[in-house]
């Protein structure tokens, strides 16, 4: 049925077209850089219509239009200089500088500067806060994306992982156990206060390591049983640890994780003041004050790049060929001679490594770590980013991060004052409904709906790689004696553009 | 003969690990069980059994909800996540019916309470199984031979979905309907007491089981059902309409659902947008522990999971508390599916888990 309506959108469309002169075959015999050129112009100048008829304009909009064009029409792949393939870097180059310099042109020191055009619906261009935040999810989702992406192993309690590095964090940066008194390069500790404070860089990498040790434990006795059962118990666990860590005051009379209060405080991240004096670096994170989120922002950065450069490599290496092997079809894998526990193993703990230094992140960012941030629906919300993404994509699983975690720290927001405002009570256009509609309050039903529209008109997710979207429209479905409808040959359609 | 024997000395000693020392772990926790609930027994028999009828109460609620997830398991191997929430949202049709249609107070006479209820019952079914069969139709249908995990993932996707209906219509507190069945007590000995309120919960779930124990014995559709699940592609060649009978299958289930989603309503008295998600994990573990796909290993495994939240909550001696519930039932969760993923009364299949 989808691929009819397609169909129908498509001819109905050339046809409009062909009235003005331009029928397919025309269009088709264009040079492929003049159809990039004119579909990029075109739809950017329905951006920029958009924005100034709906939004707030302002004239960086055309500069924002004028890099989008430059990225997005010149095929970099095919720029080759002196035999090294460097034109396609250059849209990565260019995303990852737009990234660093954000805080100057974005936002003056927390909030968003008037310089930017405000987009039609979702408003403002998001503040430094969420832009963190966006790194610690790309983080988390690409860390995800090992287990979901490559390997093809449904987890639903990746939240336990999350919480256990956050976790981490609260027992080796904080006031926590009182009883002793550790420390070891932890930034801002009075003197004579208590506890183990260990210097948060340190813990980032423990937490990583407990994690992944942790993955390893729940993944040995598990990982043997398949697909759905696999997705309950790690659900089962996603449930259990949060449920350690909220009930943790008393352990047999010894308080673990100081229940539902939470840890707090946690130390910030800080280079020290030998550092801060010699090379400049922020001596405590903590105590920046104004330029506090865009430090932490460069900080994220950081690690999210050594994420991704951890996701790439290791997709292309021995072991990454494996989980995509075991994820195509287990029993070929494994009748080629694929160590089938040994891998899966592995990258439970490859995912659970980046969710614990996420967490841990997080955790300091944050300043606590507390049980309510660790329920059920943030295990679905890091699934939901990597299935919109794209399974096992790293361009669309950061796209996927980024963009969810906007919509639930703003972009939903933003879009409900502005429905509220055109449709609501006392609306500028028509008045729908009469009570405000508090669109954040259904922001889970939402990530519902894109899952849901996404398995079944994109499986493959919005910027899928190459590979699975193969998978999913070609080697693994079978076809049914009883329905006529998806038996039928793919060819007696006609593709969509 | 002779090399049958040497691979058996070379494989065992691989075996030895996973043969011996899992079971023994298994033993010692079933002992430490038995131990605690005998001395729990020793220390006030009556207090025992009392609390062994609240858990009677919750099992039957419990299977009622589990022979959904264990029918739709059954039939497409599929975990039908969103029917903890069809559930929910039977509670809801419940209450809405209780509360809005029939105007039920607590001091309504014996024959309009009957009446009224089985009313809420007919409809609370009949809505939560045209909705389960519409979520089959719209997000599971369409995936048929898409990989494994599509999809289960949109039923995750459904789930939420159906939670936000429910907050858009019931908003996010508490709905709550006025205890209305009768409080007295059914037979009292001993300090025994079975008040009629957990009576009744059994008597509307048992004739509800046992239709559909008939329905799926005794009548062709049920036969139908029997084939589909056993081999869809023979029972599409022996005439049997398939995608019709994995629509009546999915009918049933969310019947099922509506039907102890109006036993939640009047034995809790308290609904919310995700009572469906906690009560719908609690009795997946049930359908799981007594064996996916096997109705009566579904009810087993309903009153065991039922009796142990019982008992855990209720009892004096070193129980753990509400507080642990799910991380306990979680436990045997995980537990069973790694010693025995065929549950208790299911067939172990070449591919089983």
């Amino acid at each position: 049925m989808r691929r009819r309506l397609g169909a129908a959108i498509s001819a109905g469309w050339w046809r409009c077209l062909s009235v003005f002169g331009l029928s397919q075959k025309r269009w088709r015999s264009l040079p492929r850089t003049t159809r990039r050129a004119v579909k990029g112009l075109v739809w950017t100048g329905i951006g920029l219509l958009l924005v100034a008829l709906l939004g707030v304009w302002q004239w960086s909009a055309l500069v924002i239009a004028a890099i989008v064009l430059i990225l997005v029409v010149p095929s970099w792949n095919r720029l080759v200089i002196s035999g090294h393939r460097i034109g396609q870097w250059i849209p990565t180059i260019a995303i990852l500088v737009l990234a660093i310099t954000y805080p100057f042109y974005a936002s003056s020191t927390t909030g968003v500067s008037t310089g930017l055009p405000q987009l039609p619906v979702f408003g403002t261009f998001p503040l430094m806060s969420t832009m963190v935040n966006m790194g610690i999810f790309t983080m988390m989702a690409l860390g995800l994306n090992f287990v979901v992406g490559y390997a093809g192993l449904l987890d639903l309690g990746y939240v336990a992982f999350y919480a256990m590095g956050s976790y981490m964090a609260g027992w080796l940066a904080s006031s926590q156990f009182s009883q002793v008194n550790v420390r070891f390069g932890g930034i801002g500790v009075i003197k004579g206060l208590t506890g183990i404070h260990i210097s948060i860089w340190i813990v980032l990498l423990l937490a990583g390591m407990v994690t992944a040790l942790v993955g390893i434990l729940i993944g040995l006795p598990t990982l043997r049983l398949r697909g759905d059962y696999l997705a309950i118990v790690t659900l089962g666990f996603g449930e259990i640890l949060p449920q350690i860590a909220r009930n943790g005051d008393s352990l047999g009379g010894f308080n673990l994780t100081n229940g539902t209060g939470g840890i707090s405080p946690i130390d910030p991240p800080g280079f020290g003041n030998w550092a801060h004096q010699h090379l400049g670096l922020p001596s405590n994170f903590g105590a920046l004050g104004t330029t506090f989120d865009r430090t932490y922002f460069w900080t994220i950065l950081v690690l999210v790049l050594l994420t991704i450069f951890c996701s790439a490599r290791l997709r292309d290496s021995r072991l990454g060929r494996a989980w995509i092997a075991i994820r195509e079809d287990e029993i070929a894998a494994a009748a080629m001679g694929v160590p089938l526990m040994r891998t899966k193993t592995w990258a439970y703990a490859t995912g659970a490594f980046f969710g614990g230094v996420a967490g841990a992140y997080y955790a300091s960012y944050n300043g606590s770590s507390n049980p309510d941030e660790f329920y059920f629906q943030i295990s679905v919300f890091i699934l939901v980013m990597v299935i919109l993404g794209g399974m096992g994509s790293i361009p669309g699983v950061i796209f996927g991060a980024c963009f969810l975690t906007y919509l639930n720290s703003e972009g939903l927001n933003n879009i409900g004052a502005w429905l509220n405002g055109h449709f609501g009570p006392g609306g500028s256009d028509v008045e729908i409904w009469h009570k405000p509609l508090d669109v954040p309050q259904y922001n889970f039903g939402i990530y519902g709906v894109i899952l849901v529209v996404v398995m079944l008109f994109r499986p493959e997710g919005l910027i899928p790689s190459s590979r699975r979207a193969a998978e999913f429209h070609e080697g693994v479905r079978e076809e049914y004696l009883y329905d006529v409808e998806h038996g039928a040959p793919i060819s007696d359609a006609t593709e969509a553009m | 003969m002779a090399t049958h024997a040497q691979t058996e000395v070379q494989v065992r000693p691989r075996r030895s690990f996973a043969s011996y020392l899992m079971p023994t772990i298994a033993t010692i926790l079933v002992a430490i069980l038995v131990v605690w609930l005998v001395v729990n027994f020793v220390k006030g028999p009556a207090y025992f059994v009392n609390i062994g009828f609240i858990g009677l109460t919750l099992g039957a609620l419990y299977a009622l909800v589990a022979l959904g997830y264990t029918l739709v398991y059954g039939i497409l191997e599929l975990i039908n996540f969103a029917h903890g929430d069809v559930f929910m949202l039977g509670a809801m049709f419940s209450a809405t019916m209780i509360l809005s249609v029939f105007h039920l107070t607590p001091h309504a006479s014996t024959g309009t309470l009957v009446a009224a209820i089985v009313g809420s019952l007919v409809v609370a079914m009949a809505a939560c199984g045209i909705l389960n069969a519409v979520i089959e139709r719209v997000a599971y249908r369409p995936l048929r031979g898409a990989p494994r995990l599509a999809p289960l993932i949109t039923a995750i996707g459904v789930s939420f979905i159906l939670e936000d209906i429910a907050i858009a219509w019931k908003g996010p507190s508490y709905v709550a309907v006025p205890s209305l069945l009768p409080k007295g007590n059914v037979f009292s000995a001993g300090g025994v007491t079975y008040t009629w309120e957990k009576f009744i919960v059994v008597l509307v779930t048992v004739p509800v089981l046992l239709v559909l124990t008939w329905l799926v014995k005794r009548t062709r559709q049920g036969k139908a059902m029997r084939a589909t699940a056993q081999d869809r592609d023979a029972a599409a060649m022996m005439g049997i309409d398939v995608n019709r009978t994995i629509s009546f299958t999915f009918l049933i289930a969310g019947a099922l659902a509506g039907a102890g989603g109006l036993v939640f309503a009047l034995y809790f008295g308290q609904i919310r947008y995700d009572t469906g998600y906690q009560l719908g994990l609690i009795a997946f573990t049930a359908a799981v522990v007594g064996g996916i796909g096997n109705l009566p290993g579904a009810v087993l495994g309903a009153l065991c999971i039922g009796f142990i939240q019982a008992f855990n909550e209720g009892l004096l001696w070193h129980a753990p508390g509400s507080d642990w519930t799910e991380s306990i039932v979680f436990s045997i969760l995980i537990l069973i599916l790694v010693f025995r993923p065929e549950g208790l009364l299911g067939e172990r299949t070449p591919e089983g888990a």
